[in-house]
């Protein structure tokens, strides 16, 4: 069986197979970046180093993080999770003068859509719908909330704007999003649309039809379909659903409407993707997934990065020379033969992990030759501090690491 | 802990050996940040699970289809399906957990809704209750671990074991906390009392949380943080897995010279061209040596913070050749100390 592969739409900041993260990040027309990837290869890094090289290179920044590690976050200076974008201090600009910034925020997916109630309902209505049991639970507890709000966070980011020299200007001109570490890396994709089908479902109307219309309108199938309810969930429940509905019914408008406008800005020119991943099986499955996806939802992909790959010594030795030197060495009586055997031997590991490495990655490039790549070195430690996401903003950039330009 | 091993029965198919008589179906849900490798932790506790006549479940609940990949099977169906036999010669069965068809199951079987099961679909409610209304896929997904759980296979239980590929580490608590949440919705009625039941299963002595996790920073934090969670809630938390394990490489007296920088490149380098290699590359070695050496002790700090978790901890090693099914069965024989 064979089905038509679609078109991945790159844009036209790569150069020979690499990301030209430079250019993507120095070009205006960007003013989203949306990174995402399975869990555990590094995008809040990923995110955070973008994120923090644009600011230097002049550009006014914010990124929306769902869940950094607690050392990166007070790096960035979040020290609690208030929903609110707080500036980074210690960003400095790479030219003077430029008056590029850093904004950071952690998201708030409770408040966040308390926020939404909020300013989208009457006072009273929307303290009838905070203290809903069904709106408590689904605000703040269940899953696939967080993607919803991500989303819509990143769509009030987008439109907030200050009053600058000519006029009204967008508040941030480049957003860098981390995408939540999902059940999938692509629900965050499906949020919007999720929500907009859940306000166009029948099911929705069929709930409210009790609490407005008159009880006649009730056809035999509805009649079985509340009393299975009934049977199942407990009147009790279906009261509470209905009111929590009823009272929601004035909002859905406002949400379909953002939700729809979501889902084409990420559709949009100024929005990128870029893809992270890990040089091991699943990660690299997940991203080829992912590319594909992105093709087939025609939205814009900036490329691949890959984190943490070892790369090998090229002084001649091979894995095969460096194990059997080792073994001979053991034996020895060279002063220096213990050690050398040993440090042979590291290299011999290190030499098996970088060849099953560039196996993943040829086999992702082999599948998806249009996609531009970046691999990241991996680095001994953890990044806690802004040098180290300078340090691999560097390495994501290609350059050597501390070079200024 | 005591087993009986039933004699073989005579019968059919599914029902070939009889179970263990216990109180309950052993649950194991294991855990872990993306990245270390849970689903082959899973895989191999299950095998492991598998002794001599016994059968256990092997399921996964977020559609990845990550044990069909991992066995190198066709993705599997909403069904039980053996998979592999254990190395004790028990059985592994395997299932995905779709939250869909876990409705339309529990639908006919608590209430026989035939007609109306139908009717439900037709207006949509199987779509909102199963992708759109956050949450109710987890009350299906654990909802059909607690059936499989209770289910009786001719006086006995149908599984010894359960072992759930559970979602990861940041949402495990929440996720398995689930039908508390539930419970507190609904007021009176079924979906109550089987919120309820589950939520004392979720919390029964038979279940087990195993967290995974690699010697890393973030991931150990992770896990620390979420046995933390997991107690609060009073989830039983079982072992801490560490997975992928890298072999210690460096002796105590290469330690020790390279802590000191007592290694002098022109001794590796003799050494070097003694067995015919170029001594030039010395250097380079020593330089890989010391960032060895860091990440050795990157890992014991990592290690030493897990062993203050108050868990037992397993190590399990990177295995060079990737996971495949002897890999699994190598895995399976070094986590004997779950059983």
């Amino acid at each position: 069986m064979s089905r038509e592969r679609p078109r991945v739409v790159i844009d036209d900041s790569s150069r020979d197979g690499r990301i030209d993260i430079d250019a993507l990040l120095a070009d205006r027309g960007t003013e989203i970046i949306v990174c995402c990837g399975s869990g555990g290869v590094g995008k809040t890094t990923t995110s955070a180093a973008l994120a923090l090289r644009a600011a230097e290179q002049g550009r006014t920044v914010c990124v929306l993080t769902i869940d950094p590690a607690r050392r990166l976050a007070q790096a960035m200076g979040l020290t609690e999770l208030d929903n609110t974008p707080r500036p980074v201090a210690g960003v400095h600009s790479r030219t003077k003068g430029s008056g590029g910034s850093l904004d950071a925020m952690m998201l708030d997916m409770k408040r966040t859509f308390d926020e939404v109630v909020e300013r989208h309902a009457s006072p009273e209505k929307a303290q009838q719908i905070l203290q809903n049991p069904f709106y408590i639970a689904l605000s703040s507890s269940f899953a696939g909330t967080q993607e919803y709000m991500a989303m819509e966070k990143l769509g009030q980011l987008h439109a907030e704007s200050v009053a600058g020299a000519g006029g009204a200007e967008k508040r941030y001109d480049l957003i860098v999003v981390d995408t939540p570490p999902s059940r999938s890396a692509l629900d965050f994709l499906d949020a919007p649309e999720r929500l907009s089908s859940l306000l166009d479902g029948r099911f929705l109307k069929l709930l409210l039809m009790p609490a407005k219309g008159p009880a006649r309108l009730l056809s035999a199938g509805l009649g079985l379909v509340t009393g299975a309810l009934n049977k199942v969930l407990g009147a009790q429940f279906l009261t509470d659903l209905q009111t929590f509905i009823a009272a929601f019914d004035t909002l859905f408008g406002g949400f379909r409407q953002r939700a729809e406008a979501t889902y084409s800005l990420l559709q949009a020119r100024e929005t990128r993707f870029v893809v992270v991943a890990a040089p091991e099986p699943a990660a690299m499955r997940e991203a080829s997934y992912f590319v594909e996806r992105l093709a087939g939802e025609q939205m814009p992909l900036a490329g691949l990065v890959v984190n943490r790959v070892h790369t090998d010594a090229d002084d001649g030795i091979t894995a095969a020379a460096a194990e059997t030197g080792a073994t001979r060495l053991r034996t020895s009586r060279s002063p220096a033969g213990p050690i050398t055997a040993d440090l042979l031997a590291v290299r011999a590991d290190r030499l098996a992990v970088a060849g099953r490495e560039r196996h993943q990655r040829r086999a992702f490039a082999s599948a998806h030759p249009s996609v531009p790549t970046v691999a990241v070195p991996a680095l001994p430690s953890d990044v806690h501090d802004l040098d180290g996401l300078r340090q691999i903003g560097d390495l994501l950039a290609g350059q050597p690491v501390g070079s200024r330009t | 802990m005591d087993r009986e091993w039933a004699v073989r029965r005579a019968g059919t198919g599914r029902g070939r050996y009889a179970r263990r008589v216990g109180n309950a179906t052993e649950l194991h849900v294991v855990t872990g940040k993306g990245g270390t490798g849970k689903t082959t932790v899973a895989a191999a506790l299950a095998m492991s699970l598998a002794g001599r006549g016994r059968r256990v479940l092997l399921c996964e609940v977020e559609g990845r289809q990550g044990i069909a990949q991992l066995f190198d099977v066709p993705p599997l169906p909403y069904a039980e399906r053996k998979i592999a036999v254990g190395p004790g010669g028990g059985e592994v069965y395997a299932l995905a957990i779709d939250p869909e068809a876990a409705l339309l199951e529990y639908l006919q079987m608590f209430y026989r809704l035939g007609r109306a099961g139908k009717a439900l679909d037709r207006f949509g409610i199987i779509d909102f209750a199963t992708t759109i209304a956050p949450g109710v896929r987890d009350v299906l997904l654990t909802g059909k671990v607690y059936e499989v759980a209770r289910r009786r296979d001719g006086g006995r239980f149908a599984y010894d074991a359960i072992v759930m590929d559970a979602p990861p580490t940041g949402r495990i608590t929440r996720f398995l906390n689930v039908n508390s949440e539930l419970a507190g919705l609904a007021k009176v009625g079924p979906i109550k009392r089987q919120a309820e039941s589950i939520m004392t299963m979720m919390r029964a002595r038979s279940t087990h949380v195993h967290l995974v996790t690699v010697l890393e920073e973030m991931p150990v934090t992770e896990t620390i943080d979420g046995i933390a969670e997991l107690k609060a809630e009073k989830l039983p938390v079982g072992h801490v897995v560490v997975n992928l394990i890298r072999p210690a490489l460096l002796s105590a007296e290469s330690r020790s010279a390279l802590e000191s920088d007592t290694v002098g490149a022109e001794a590796v380098g003799q050494a070097l061209e003694s067995v015919g290699l170029p001594g030039a590359a010395a250097g380079g070695l020593i330089d890989g040596g010391r960032a060895a050496l860091r990440r050795e002790d990157l890992e014991r700090e990592q290690r030493e913070v897990l062993g203050g978790s108050g868990r037992p901890v397993i190590e399990l090693p990177r295995l060079p050749g990737g996971i495949d099914l002897g890999a699994l069965y190598e895995l399976a024989g070094q986590l004997e100390d779950m059983r």
